[in-house]
């Protein structure tokens, strides 16, 4: 049974479709990451779940419920939906214990069992003890994991997360983002988690959905999402590596096409029913192997960045020049800008057309 | 905050608050307009026609906008010169300074002019004490257009000065250091680049200063009605003491008049407002701290020595007349007298139940404002900005017109008896209180508006989130946060209605009378030493209001409080 389902939900802004036709299901317990830049519509679809935004278009359900729909409209006090706000939404006039235990007092509990509660969420997250603290006396890391209590303590089975860690220091990010990790096991709630950045996004997700323009581009597990983006944008905006354009002379039953590229043929991945003709081919860095002179197409150094143990070399293939390829090698290998490096492709993907 | 989805709770409070906010505010002013329109159901101009005709109202008009822009040009010069010097130098003491000078706007024009009136009159027992008073008999100096302006000019500088401040503080650094990189001297760079560039500021509260002027009761009804000088306001009054309801017609039709007056004031102020240079208020940085080296001392003795003039010497002058038996009487040990404080306190009923009647009207009104003013700014806060911008249009025009517009206003709904109840609320108190509800609505709005815009609207959702309603929401999560502004906001109603004597001139009934009522007879009736002892008191509840609220300080909202820096 799906936790959240989103059918063609539509919600504009004056002229702007902020969210525009999205369909997704959220698995219960599942751990959904919806990835996109700024402005893409992540945070609004955040709040048309939560219920801070009625869809213009479409029905929202939650479990088996509708909640926002043409002729139902549940208002997020209803929803029972946990939500982290990037801002973290911790009232200043309560201590940590009165903002954790403010939904169970809502609830009705009180006394003996409300504190009970409440400090076995503040163990949960670490924060034994802090119970009397205000808000304001705690670091920002603090600061997430009473938010983080908050919806421990509220059992809620779907937890929404806005950008947590974006006001972290980088350093805490990971400790942060382990925290919201341990927190899924302990709450076994379906979370929906919002970001800009992949490397979060990828870390943890069980799925990722990236979004663009108010629209779903691709929703799949993280690695299905790097080996095989169904569009450019998701392929340039996930992992790094290159879109060049090639174009499809064969393709073979065993998920492979014949693509003419850098002068070249090669045989690599492609979905099933691809055709023949111009295409995308996604190429990642490691996609990319130094050959010896003769072997490959030759490409002229243009960037060496040092990374440590390995080293990203951008260059250009002579065949197209307006093209750049970023690979890594080992830093011990001599190269220098300028030089030519003689490159094959040992794997890439072709993205389907659409 | 975004708009949100509502339930039926707050829809129906907020629909109830909407309505009483129309029924307060709007309802009076279309009476008004009606009655002096189409005082008989259809439209009929003859008694606007009369009004307008009439020489004794072309008098008064002219008088009104004479002394009205006299006190509107002295309020620019006092108030932008202070802001200026408050803004732009390392003048010390800022605070108490800006407190000092903003007590003129906080002390009712009343108590200011019955203060000067001690101070500089023939009977004067300050200056007989000197021996320099005027000859007995004489006519007091401040009689007439040139003291109203004078008190004018007093009272609406601190307007000016607020203003010009706020304009101040949008002023981009990087100007005034170009200017000062390219050579220029403190004083030429406020001639050539501040001033030009504040003058839509100091247009704006000029004009909010001549509006504040035309509505102004207290200073002309004082100094002006002794010599025979009338302005719109007092004719209106004198209109209605003289005729009765029977004038009504007339004096709504004045009143409109009044009204427009006053409002296409606002709109030219508005126009202004908006004329002010986005790009400049765009990045607002810390404005510039000039030296004034060797100066400062003489200029800071300056500002203190000018406030003593206005401010301690007519209090002093109060305070002596107030302290001996009898008007004429010099104060020496041997005259000292507490009597005239006890007598208004305790053995004259009128006054005792004026001060009782004022402090219960003033309290309710702020209690039942404060309490209408969070669920409305909360409600408001999550709607379309084109509704609040309504509100808060509606909510200000009682306040905007001048006072004696909204009593007239009052009288015309309420004379008769109200429908379905039954009951008549005029020559009660209750009309009173009407009315103070509706005139100082916006001053309990603004602050509870300021201050949930500047709370971030995620601290309501996760309320929402963790399954409190309305009810739960406004009084555990909104309610505690904006406390400390929206109880800054009922002091300021409590302050104004408390000194309030416009709209109770024309409202009072006996035994609904009010302190400004009760100064106004007293005065009137020649009861001088009565008179300086209420006035006294009526000085030391606003010091003591304003000094309580300056507690708050610190929790409420920037610009809730007039008076801090």
């Amino acid at each position: 049974m799906a936790a959240v389902t989103l059918e063609h939900v539509g919600k504009r802004f004056g002229a702007l479709a902020a969210v525009d036709d999205v369909s997704l299901r959220v698995e219960a317990g599942e751990f959904l990451a919806v990835l996109g830049p700024s402005g893409c519509g992540k945070s609004t679809l955040l709040r048309l779940i939560a219920g801070f935004e009625r869809p213009d278009a479409g029905t929202i359900s939650l479990g088996e419920q509708g909640v926002s729909g043409p002729d139902a409209f549940v208002a997020p006090e209803d929803r029972h939906v946990g939500m982290v706000f990037q801002s973290y939404a911790l009232w200043p006039h309560m201590s940590v214990a009165g903002n954790i235990g403010y939904p169970l007092r809502v609830q009705k509990l009180a006394g003996r069992e409300l504190a009970r509660q409440v400090d076995a969420a503040l163990d949960a997250v670490g924060l034994t003890g802090l119970g009397d603290r205000r808000p304001a006396e705690l670091s920002g890391g603090q600061r997430q994991r009473v938010a983080l209590a908050r919806c421990l303590a509220m059992k809620a089975r779907i937890v929404l997360l806005d950008e947590p860690l974006a006001n972290l220091d980088v350093h805490l990010r990971a400790r942060m983002l382990a925290e919201i990790a341990a927190f899924r096991t302990l709450s076994k709630a379906t979370l929906v988690y919002v970001t800009h950045d992949q490397a979060e996004a990828l870390g943890v997700a069980d799925r990722v959905a990236v979004m663009a323009g108010g629209r779903v581009r691709q929703v799949a597990a993280p690695a299905a999402l790097y080996r095989t983006p169904q569009d450019g944008v998701v392929s340039r905006f996930v992992g790094p590596g290159t879109v060049a354009r090639g174009e499809v002379t064969q393709t073979y039953a065993n998920g492979h096409a014949a693509v003419a590229l850098f002068g070249r043929e090669w045989q690599i991945r492609s979905a099933p029913g691809q055709g023949a003709g111009p295409v995308e081919v996604c190429i990642r860095p490691e996609d990319l192997a130094i050959v010896s002179p003769g072997n490959g197409f030759a490409a002229s150094v243009a960037r060496v960045l040092y990374q440590g143990g390995r080293t990203v070399v951008e260059a250009a293939p002579a065949s197209d020049p307006g093209t750049t390829l970023s690979l890594s090698v080992r830093s011990s290998e001599p190269v220098a800008p300028g030089a030519t490096l003689h490159l094959s492709l040992v794997d890439g993907w072709v993205i389907p057309g659409r | 905050m975004p708009w949100m989805p509502a339930r039926r709770g707050e829809r129906l409070t907020f629909a109830t608050l909407l309505g009483l906010v129309v029924l307060l505010a709007v309802v009076p002013i279309a009476r008004l307009a009606q009655e002096a329109l189409a005082p008989h159901g259809k439209l009929d101009v003859g008694v606007l026609d009369d009004v307008v005709h009439s020489p004794a109202v072309w008098h008064a008009a002219g008088n009104t906008l004479t002394v009205s822009l006299g006190g509107a040009a002295l309020a620019i010069l006092l108030g932008a010169a202070f802001a200026l010097l408050v803004s732009l130098t390392d003048i010390r003491a800022k605070k108490p300074l800006v407190f000092c000078f903003m007590m003129p706007l906080l002390i009712a024009p009343q108590v200011t002019a019955l203060a000067w009136i001690n101070l500089l009159g023939p009977n004067s027992t300050l200056l007989r004490a000197l021996g320099i008073a005027p000859a007995p008999g004489s006519a007091h100096p401040l009689y007439g257009p040139g003291g109203i302006v004078l008190l004018l000019g007093l009272e609406q500088a601190p307007v000016v000065f607020l203003a010009v401040r706020a304009g101040l503080r949008a002023l981009p650094r990087d100007l005034v250091e170009a200017a000062q990189a390219a050579g220029a001297r403190p004083w030429r760079i406020v001639r050539t680049i501040v001033l030009p560039l504040m003058m839509p500021s100091v247009a704006a509260g000029g004009m909010l200063a001549f509006v504040g002027s035309i509505g102004n009761f207290g200073i002309p009804a004082f100094l002006g009605i002794p010599a025979g000088f009338t302005v719109l306001v007092t004719l209106i009054y004198q209109r209605l003491a003289g005729f009765g309801t029977s004038a009504l017609s007339e004096v709504a039709a004045l009143s409109l008049l009044l009204a427009l007056i006053a409002l296409c004031g606002l709109a030219l102020n508005g126009w202004l407002a908006r004329r002010r240079d986005v790009r400049v208020t765009a990045w607002t940085t810390a404005t510039p701290e000039w030296t004034l080296g060797r100066l400062r001392g003489a200029v800071e003795g300056a500002c203190w020595s000018g406030l003593f003039l206005v401010l301690a010497l007519p209090f002093a002058a109060l305070v002596a007349t107030a302290l001996v038996p009898a008007i004429g009487v010099s104060l020496t040990p041997r005259n000292f007298t507490l009597a005239n404080f006890h007598f208004v306190l305790f053995d004259y009923a009128a006054t005792r139940r004026a001060f009782l009647n004022s402090a219960s009207l003033a309290a309710t009104a702020a209690v039942m404002l404060v309490v209408m003013a969070v669920p409305l700014g909360y409600s408001l806060a999550g709607r379309r900005s084109s509704l609040r911008q309504a509100v808060g249009f509606v909510a200000e025009l009682p306040y905007a017109v001048p006072g004696v517009v909204l009593a007239i206003a009052m009288i015309l709904c309420l004379l008769r008896p109200l429908p379905l109840l039954g009951l008549s609320l005029y020559s009660t108190i209750w009309i009173i209180l009407v009315a103070y509800l509706s005139r100082f609505m916006l001053l309990a709005l603004r602050p509870v508006t300021n201050a949930l815009r500047q709370i971030d609207p995620s601290l309501d959702e996760a309320a929402r989130m963790s399954g409190a309603r309305y009810a739960r929401r406004v009084m555990t999560v909104i309610m505690p946060m904006v406390a400390p502004s929206a109880v800054a906001g009922g002091m300021l109603v409590f302050l104004m209605a408390f000194n309030e004597l416009t709209v109770s001139a024309l409202l009072w009934s006996s035994g609904s009378e009010t302190v400004g009522v009760v100064l106004f007879s007293l005065e009137q009736a020649g009861d001088a030493v009565s008179a300086a002892a209420v006035a006294v008191i009526a000085v030391v509840v606003t010091l003591g209001m304003m000094l309580l609220s300056n507690g708050l300080a610190s929790r409420v909202a920037r610009g809730v409080l007039p008076w801090q820096p």
